[in-house]
C-alpha cells in the first residue's frame, strides 16, 4: 500500500509542477521564446497573493483571484514594451534579457521583502485531508491537482475553440501572413504571455500554501516546469501535465527511498526521457 | 478618381532595391493583371500595397488616401485583403479555422460569409475539418482565395494562383473570379501564364526588374509588346 500511496503523492505533485510548466509552455508553443525568469515570476506572484492576504486580510483564494489579473498586466505590458523587442531570427537575445530580469526580480524581491522565508496560511486547509479508500491525500494537494487538470482543459479550449485561439496559432504558424489577416502578432504575444502570468499566479498561490518560500528559490521552479514541457513535447498541454506528473512521481519516489534523492530522481527521470525520447512523449505533428 | 494607386512605389530588400518608381492605378471594379518574368518585382509590388513592406505614405493611395505607411492589419482592416503567393494557409488551422482568420478580430459586413465561400468553393465544405495543408494544391488555393474573401475586401491582391497547378484546376478557380467580381472586389491579379492574364483581365501592366514597361487593355497588346517588355529585347 505505500507504493501506491507514493505514486498518489507524486502525481499530486505533478500536478503543481504541471502548473509551472502550463504557462511556460504556451508561451513556447506561441513565439519559441523561453523565459528565464518563469521562476521568478512565480515567486513574485506568491509575494504578491502574500501580501494581499497580510495587507488586506484576504482569504489567499480571493487574494489569487485578485492576484490574477494583475499579473496578467504585468506579462502584457513585459511581453508588448520589452520581450517583443528581442525576438528575431537569434535566439540569444530573449535568453539574456529574461536571465537580467530572473536576477532583477530576484534582487528587487531580496529588498522588498528580505531572504526569509515566509508562508501564505489557507486557516488549517493546509493539513486537512480526505480518504481515499485506505489512502489519506492532502486537501491542498487535491485541489493543486484539479487546478492543474481544470488550467490545462481551459488553456486547451482557448487554443482551440475561441477566435483568440485561431490567432495564436496562425501567428505561431507564420507571423507575417497572420499580418495579412489583420492580426498584430506583437498584442497576440502579450496577451499570450498575460495569460501565462495569470496562470503563473495559480501556480503561485500552490507554490506559497505549500511549503515556505523566499526570492531565491525561483531558478529551481524554472527547472522543474522547463522539465515537465520537454518531458511531455514542446507544444502538447496535455504532454506538458503528464510531464509534470513524471517528475512528481520520480520525486516522490527518489524520497521514499532516500529523503535526499528526491529532487536528483526528478532530474534524473528527465534525462531517461530525453535519451529515449529526445522529442518528448507527445510532441506536435507539426514542425 | 482611383480606388487605388502607386506613385513612384519604391521597395528594397536591406540594400537591393527591388522596385523603382512604380505607378499603377486600379478603377472601381477593374481587374487588372500584373504580368512578368521571375525577379521582376510583381510580389513586391503586392506586398508592398498589402503593408508587409513599408513605404513612404503617399507612395499608395486608397480611396484618395494615403497608406503607404500603414502595417498589414491595418490594411486589412480598410479592406485591402491579399491571396499570397505559394498560398500560405496556416498547417494548425483547419480550413474552416483558415477561412475564419480571414475575419480576425472584426465584425465584416458584405456578401463574403463562410456560407457564401462554401457555395464558390463546395469542396471545402467537405472538407472543413481537415488541416489546411493536407488538402490538394487546387484546394489550398481554394482555400486561400476564401480566406482572403472573408474580410469583404474591396481590393483582392492575387499572386499567382496557377502556380504549380493543373490546367483544368486552373480553369476551375479561375470559374470563380466572375462571381467575386459581382459580389464587388476589384481585382490585382499577378500572373506568369500571359495568356490566362490577357483573358481575365481589363488592364495589363508589364514589369521587369522593378520597372513597369509597358501597359495597356489587352486586345492592343501584341505578342511582340509584350515579348520586349518582358525581356527588355526587341
Ligand atoms: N525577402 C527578400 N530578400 C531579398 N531579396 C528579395 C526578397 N524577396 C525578393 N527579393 C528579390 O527582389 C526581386 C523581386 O522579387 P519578387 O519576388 O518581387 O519577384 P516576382 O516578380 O514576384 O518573381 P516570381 O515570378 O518568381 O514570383 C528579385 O530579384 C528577388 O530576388
Ligand atoms: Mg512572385
Amino acid at each position: 500500500m505505500t507504493w501506491l500511496d507514493t505514486i498518489i503523492q507524486g502525481v499530486l505533485l505533478g500536478g503543481l509542477y504541471a502548473l509551472f510548466a502550463a504557462g511556460l509552455s504556451l508561451v513556447f508553443g506561441i513565439m519559441r521564446l523561453v523565459n528565464l525568469a518563469h521562476g521568478d515570476l512565480i515567486v513574485l506572484a506568491a509575494f504578491l497573493i502574500l501580501v494581499l492576504v497580510t495587507a488586506l486580510g484576504l482569504n489567499p483564494f480571493v487574494a489569487t483571484l485578485v492576484a490574477m489579473p494583475l499579473m496578467f498586466a504585468i506579462g502584457w505590458a513585459l511581453q508588448f514594451f520589452l520581450l517583443n523587442r528581442t525576438l528575431g531570427a537569434d535566439i540569444l537575445p530573449p535568453l539574456l534579457v529574461t536571465f537580467g530580469l530572473s536576477i532583477v526580480i530576484q534582487n528587487g524581491l531580496l529588498e522588498g521583502f528580505t531572504a526569509d522565508s515566509r508562508r501564505v496560511s489557507v486557516g488549517g486547509l493546509e493539513s486537512a485531508s480526505v480518504a481515499l479508500g485506505p489512502i489519506h491525500v492532502g486537501v491542498m494537494p487535491v485541489l493543486t491537482l484539479a487546478s492543474a487538470i481544470a488550467v490545462i482543459i481551459g488553456l486547451n479550449q482557448l487554443f482551440y475553440r475561441t477566435s483568440l485561439g485561431r490567432a495564436f496559432r496562425a501567428t505561431s504558424d507564420d507571423p507575417v501572413t497572420a499580418g495579412l489577416m489583420g492580426i498584430r502578432p506583437k498584442r497576440i504575444f502579450a496577451t499570450a504571455t498575460g495569460i501565462a502570468l495569470a496562470v503563473v499566479t495559480i501556480a503561485a498561490l500552490y507554490l506559497g500554501t505549500r511549503a515556505n518560500f523566499n526570492p531565491t528559490i525561483g531558478p529551481a521552479r524554472l527547472i522543474y516546469a522547463f522539465e515537465a514541457v520537454i518531458i511531455g513535447g514542446l507544444g502538447s498541454l496535455w504532454g506538458t501535465l503528464f510531464g509534470g506528473i513524471v517528475i512528481g512521481i520520480a520525486q516522490t519516489f527518489g524520497a521514499a527511498i532516500n529523503p535526499e534523492w528526491q529532487i536528483l530522481a526528478g532530474h534524473l527521470a528527465f534525462l531517461v526521457v530525453l535519451l529515449v525520447r529526445p522529442r518528448g512523449l507527445f510532441p506536435r505533428a507539426v514542425d | 478618381m482611383a480606388l487605388l494607386e502607386t506613385k513612384g512605389l519604391t521597395a528594397r530588400y536591406g540594400d537591393f532595391q527591388a522596385l523603382f518608381g512604380v505607378d499603377i492605378v486600379l478603377d472601381q471594379g477593374e481587374t487588372i493583371a500584373i504580368i512578368g518574368a521571375n525577379g521582376a518585382g510583381k510580389t513586391t509590388l503586392l506586398r508592398s500595397i498589402a503593408g508587409v513592406l513599408a513605404n513612404q505614405p503617399n507612395a499608395v493611395l486608397f480611396d484618395g488616401e494615403p497608406v503607404g505607411v500603414l502595417a498589414a492589419p491595418d490594411i486589412v482592416a480598410r479592406g485591402i485583403a491579399m491571396v499570397p503567393e505559394g498560398r500560405k494557409l496556416f498547417p494548425s488551422l483547419s480550413v474552416e479555422e483558415n477561412l475564419l482568420i480571414g475575419r480576425y478580430g472584426r465584425a465584416v459586413k458584405g456578401h463574403w460569409t463562410l456560407e457564401t465561400v462554401y457555395n464558390l468553393f463546395p469542396v471545402l465544405k467537405e472538407r472543413r475539418v481537415n488541416p489546411g495543408t493536407a488538402l490538394s494544391g487546387g484546394q489550398q488555393q481554394m482555400v486561400a482565395i476564401g480566406r482572403a474573401l472573408m474580410s469583404n475586401p474591396r481590393v483582392l491582391l492575387c499572386d499567382e494562383i496557377s502556380l504549380g497547378l493543373a490546367p483544368v484546376i486552373i480553369k476551375d478557380i479561375y470559374a470563380a473570379f466572375p462571381r467575386i467580381r459581382e459580389a464587388g472586389a476589384s481585382i490585382i491579379m499577378v500572373e506568369q501564364d500571359i495568356g490566362q492574364a490577357l483573358k481575365v483581365s481589363d488592364r495589363v501592366y508589364c514589369m521587369m526588374e522593378g520597372r513597369i514597361t509597358l501597359s495597356g487593355v489587352p486586345s492592343e497588346l501584341t505578342r511582340e509588346k509584350i515579348h520586349a517588355a518582358y525581356f527588355g529585347v526587341a
